[in-house]
């Protein structure tokens, strides 16, 4: 496992380090950066996992700062990748942000928080709600210290006991991004649902959730015919709470939920759909200007809106003096991105926009292929999902006997959703009427 | 001068610290002890604080006790006379009425790696082994492995090893899973000697833990679960059974132990069904893990290569996933081309050629030869797929963008050697691009195509002599040959038109030449077409041996012991973990314990020299079982 953590700045000096193991002499840190550098220059690109003189280095960067993991095993390099992720969010979660400056002014939680988080380089604790019940921020006399919550060893690992609340509810966020690859043609390459279950829950004692979905392989398995439409969820995914062995034998959903804020599962669909927004573009490069044509189209039902939608298009870096005339919504365009943003606060179902831009380009450039990186799109259509997923009930049973409110919302948003640029077309014959 | 200033100052610093950790108000002490530890951060020396440090030690204050520890943690070593003074608090803190404090006291005296402290540890380890506290309990399982570390004899003699096994029982899931890592670091050091083999009646045990613990816990004992033999076929399947929910899980590291599981259990278990069954529930669980971060994505991409090697087909329905986004991170994009050239099919080599274009149109020069290589290698792998992979060539040469246009020349020779007489028609367009080509393996691959084809071309005569202009300039050994070599291809063809530029090649090659290989070329084949030009006909336009797709595949031995080792460092680098893991008896000059590692070095002495033959290999570029193209 581990022998070391480090906590590295950008120029590779160590900011925090954590000896775990004794094995690997701390000045190893010192070969980091270089090694990363190396790699780089060789291969055109750093790598997570590198090795020399028989230690491997594994990392991730949050900010300016780095996270990396020293080891001289042939140890489980995904394990240590996954807690480094942990050890961000835990980091997160104490100091809203982790970066150079919040790990300097933290030094001693970090501390505390490593001889916690990792024994002898293998990973113990890493719920951040637990860890924030016996690790915090202020110091305490001896009489009042403390003491590991009983959640830190317990089966249930990640709820305390005695929590309560005057007023018992339970919100459920239904999540669904929408990853989307569209060629330049307007073939879409890829496309898929990732769905989340979101849960906040104020609830008092120790309460038994059951949480009933519209499942395809449990309608079939039970025998039972659907009122309306069942899912068949690809991969289904869920937080350490609920039991994965109940859920294989009868797909039923059982859990002791930790409190407040949680992910409890997500899901995949990698079925073919068809893109929410569809956006068409036509680029025309000249000698000192290029100009575009942005066709946008909500394509889902007429009830449901789209808000926020931002539509963000790339241009040159060096492209100047921009014009812009839309049927709908605002453009700006973000130098600082190389990209305007064509935002459209509400695009109802079945619309159609159309967008025209212009940008001077200085008259001599260098014939080098642009970058031509795709146009992305950001959007919201809430009481909507893609596919369909409903929540049919959720139960809450405690022993005490309250009765909670269970509250659903659903919404549909971008999750990668790229549409490639077709190539420009060169001048001689615009085909773009002037703005 | 300005270090003797630093000195100074520094002195003064630590002068200061000094007073105040011995002030008399409890606030300024406390203020000193961060102090102290914010430069041990920084790589300030304070050791020489440690008598002062310590004296703080005795408090009721948590977060000062914490940071003292912290602070013996790393000086210790150092100064192992002193850290006996500590001791005694240490002792105390373990009988403390607070668990936490008993389990810190635990936990960082095992991390002291100091011989000394060993004596004065075994009774309150014996004592912590068994609290009542589960909290304490795990913690005392660890500090077993790390007292076994330091001496392995005084960690049997005592009977901790025992007790730990024991602990196998224990009714608490978390300290199971600590007992199931302690056992395994105690069984590497061992070198298998075995501490510990897993037995059917402890394998229910953990089968049942693994329900209830955290992840961490769930891929320790997944771990452990990957070396146990199955009694039977019945055993294995139900192992692989009850564990194939955890593909479910959340961790991506809980899943991809899973897959190693079952993975490795392929060889127990006979029924086709269940192993199909399994297959198929492996697939979902990995296509989501390329949703994760970057980090993960890579681990988990060097793994599927791995895994495909195994069951090719596994993912042949997924290609789509594994397209490259734009904003993927470079080493990502190179993994997914390298698994996309792997799992396609003659069905969808199409649609990836279309793809592997448009990725052959970015900017990123390294990323563009990628995706050009990944073009060919579908053209030689696939008969059918060539032709249309040499029109997406044609047509990216026809960008005339330089570096795309080198390529996609260096690996059209390859094809056309893969395929000879299919694509003449071709060759005369690409002679339209000499001007762009500089690069020296690009060139000496567009003259070894005029050269091969120069009946194909029609003014072949002006184009070959155009480039001999440049010959004696030509830095690179290789495109000289290459030239020598065409031109004698070309006047073996075409006696009467080629005469000319072979007298010139050979004589310009032999006279004004520098490089003594192309020297000696040019002179045999000069004395060659002299004496008998049959046999020069027969040694340069011989028929070429076909092309073959390189073997991408490692050899079998390894790649059983990789996907034993799935999720591993040596999974990642695709080679074995003998290459670039040292046994500690190499780790010289480390502050060790001497007697550990005199005793281990007898044992270890076969393992270790293969690691000292290994050093040079890793360190010296990539090894050839590196697949990479």
């Amino acid at each position: 496992m581990a022998s070391a953590i480090f906590l590295v700045d950008l120029k590779g000096k160590p900011l925090i380090a954590r000896d775990y193991r004794g094995d690997i002499p701390l000045s190893a840190i010192d070969r980091f950066m270089p090694l990363l550098q190396e790699r780089e220059d060789e291969e055109g690109t750093s790598l997570p996992v590198m090795t020399e003189n028989g230690v491997t280095y594994l990392h991730l960067r949050e900010k300016d700062v780095y996270l990396v993991a020293l080891t001289r095993k042939n140890t489980n390099a995904m394990t240590l990748l996954q807690f480094l992720h942990h050890l961000s969010q835990v980091f997160t979660e104490y100091f809203k942000t982790l970066e150079e400056e919040s790990i300097r002014d933290n030094f001693v939680i970090i501390y505390e928080l490593l001889d916690e988080m990792m024994d002898y380089g293998i990973p113990q604790i890493t719920e951040p709600k637990i860890l924030k019940e016996y690790i915090t921020q202020e110091s305490h006399m001896l009489e009042i210290t403390p003491r590991p919550p009983m959640a830190v060893t317990n089966a249930v690992s990640w709820r305390s006991e005695g929590i309560t609340y005057r007023k018992n509810e339970v919100f459920l966020d239904v999540v669904e991004s929408i990853n989307m690859m569209v060629n330049a043609n307007g073939n879409v390459l890829s496309s898929e649902i990732q769905g989340a279950v979101k849960m906040k829950v104020y609830l008092s004692g120790m309460p038994e959730l059951r949480l009933g979905l519209n499942d395809k392989v449990m309608f079939e398995s039970t025998g039972r015919s659907a009122k309306g439409k069942a899912v068949e969820m690809e991969d289904i995914r869920f937080h350490q709470c609920v039991r994965l062995s109940k859920f294989e034998t009868d797909r039923t959903i059982s859990f002791i939920p930790p409190d407040g804020e949680f992910e409890l599962m997500t899901y995949r669909l990698n079925t073919q759909i068809k893109p929410l927004i569809w956006c068409e573009s036509v680029v025309e490069s000249h000698r000192g200007r290029v100009e575009y044509m942005v066709k946008a189209k909500a394509q889902f039902k007429h009830r449901s809106t789209a808000n926020n939608v931002e539509i963000i298009v790339p241009v040159p870096d060096d492209a100047d003096s921009p014009k812009f005339k839309s049927t709908i919504g605002s453009v700006k365009y973000a130098p600082e991105r190389s990209a305007f943003v064509w935002k459209i606060k509400q695009f109802q179902g079945g619309k159609e926009a159309l967008l025209r831009a212009h940008f001077g380009l200085p008259s001599i450039r260098d014939d080098d292929p642009e970058r031509r990186p795709p146009i992305s799109v950001k959007f919201e259509i809430p009481y909507f999902t893609t596919s369909g997923i409903q929540v049919r009930y959720l139960k809450i049973v405690e022993k005490s006997g309250y009765q909670a409110l269970p509250w659903v919302r659903y919404i549909t948003k971008n999750g990668d959703y790229q549409i490639r640029m077709p190539e420009p077309l060169k001048s001689g014959g615009s085909r773009l009427p002037p703005i | 001068m300005k270090a003797k200033v630093l000195a100074a100052l520094r002195k003064g610093e630590n002068y200061e610290l000094k007073t105040e950790l011995n002030s008399e108000y409890r606030e300024r002490r406390k203020e000193a002890v961060r102090r102290v530890i914010a430069n041990m951060t920084v790589g300030k020396d304070v050791s020489g604080l440690f008598t002062d440090v310590l004296k703080n030690m005795q408090t009721d204050d948590l977060e000062i006790k914490k940071l003292i520890y912290l602070y013996l943690i790393n000086y210790a070593k150092t100064q192992p006379d002193l850290v006996i003074l500590a001791v005694n608090t240490f002792v105390k803190d373990t009988e403390d009425s607070n668990p936490l404090i008993r389990a810190l006291a635990i936990r960082t005296m095992g991390c002291l790696h100091v011989p000394e402290v060993l004596d004065y540890l075994c009774d309150p380890l014996r004592t912590c082994l068994k609290d009542p506290n589960p909290y304490v309990r795990k913690t005392a399982v660890m500090c077993v492995a790390k007292v076994f570390e330091l001496n392995a004899a005084v960690a049997e003699e005592n009977g901790f090893v025992d007790a730990v096994r024991e602990s196998l029982s224990d009714s608490n899931s978390m300290v199971v899973a600590n007992v199931v890592s302690a056992l395994a670091e105690m069984n590497e050091m061992e070198g298998g000697r075995g501490i510990w083999r897993l037995d059917t009646s402890t394998v229910g045990k953990l089968l049942t833990a693994v329900n209830e613990c955290t992840e961490w816990g769930q891929i320790a004992i997944l771990e452990a679960l990957v070396d146990y033999r199955p009694q039977d076929e019945k055993e294995a399947e139900n192992i692989c059974e009850r564990l194939l929910p955890r593909l479910q899980h959340a961790n991506g590291s809980v899943v991809l132990s899973t897959v190693r599981l079952l993975l490795t259990y392929e060889k127990y278990v006979k029924r086709a069904d269940l192993l199909q069954q399994f297959s198929k529930k492996m697939v979902p669980p990995l296509v989501t893990l390329l949703s994760s971060e970057p980090e993960i994505q890579y681990v988990a991409l060097r793994n599927i290569n791995l895994i495909l090697q195994r069951q090719p087909k596994l993912l042949s329905k997924e290609i789509r996933v594994f397209f490259c986004k734009y904003n993927d991170p470079v080493y990502v994009k190179y993994e997914k081309l390298d698994v996309l050239v792997r799992i396609c099919s003659e069905r969808n080599v199409e649609p990836l050629l279309n793809e592997l274009k448009e990725y052959a149109k970015e900017v990123d020069v390294d990323f563009v030869r990628h995706a050009v290589q990944a073009i060919s290698r579908l053209a030689i792998k696939y008969d059918s797929a060539a032709e249309r992979a040499v029109k997406v060539l044609t047509d990216l040469i026809s960008t005339k963008v330089e570096y795309v246009v080198q390529e996609s020349m260096i690996v059209l020779k390859d094809i056309f050697r893969r395929y000879p007489q299919r694509f003449d028609g071709v060759i005369a367009t690409l002679c339209e691009y000499i001007d762009i080509v500089d690069k020296p393996e690009a060139m000496a691959a567009l003259i070894w195509i005029i050269g091969e084809y120069s009946e194909h071309i029609t003014n072949v005569g002006n184009v070959l002599s155009g480039m001999f202009e440049g010959f004696l300039e030509q830095e690179d050994e290789s495109v000289q040959l290459a030239l020598v070599n065409a031109a004698v291809k070309y006047f073996l063809k075409s006696p009467q038109q080629g005469q000319a530029l072979v007298l010139k090649a050979l004589q310009t090659a032999t006279e004004k030449c520098a490089n003594p290989d192309v020297r000696d070329r040019a002179y045999i084949y000069w004395r060659l077409l002299s004496a008998d030009p049959e046999a020069a006909r027969s040694v340069a336009l011989v028929d070429k041996p076909p092309v073959e797709l390189e073997n991408v595949n490692l050899p079998d031995s390894l790649l059983q012991e990789l996907v034993k080792e799935l999720g591993c460092v040596s999974s990642v680098l695709q080679k074995p973990a003998r290459l670039f893991v040292y046994k500690r008896a190499e780790k010289a000059g480390l502050p060790r314990h001497a007697e550990t590692v005199g005793s281990e070095a007898d044992e270890e002495t076969t393992t270790s020299e293969a690691a000292a033959g290994g050093v040079d290999t890793t360190n010296e570029g990539e090894p050839e079982l590196l697949i990479s193209f």
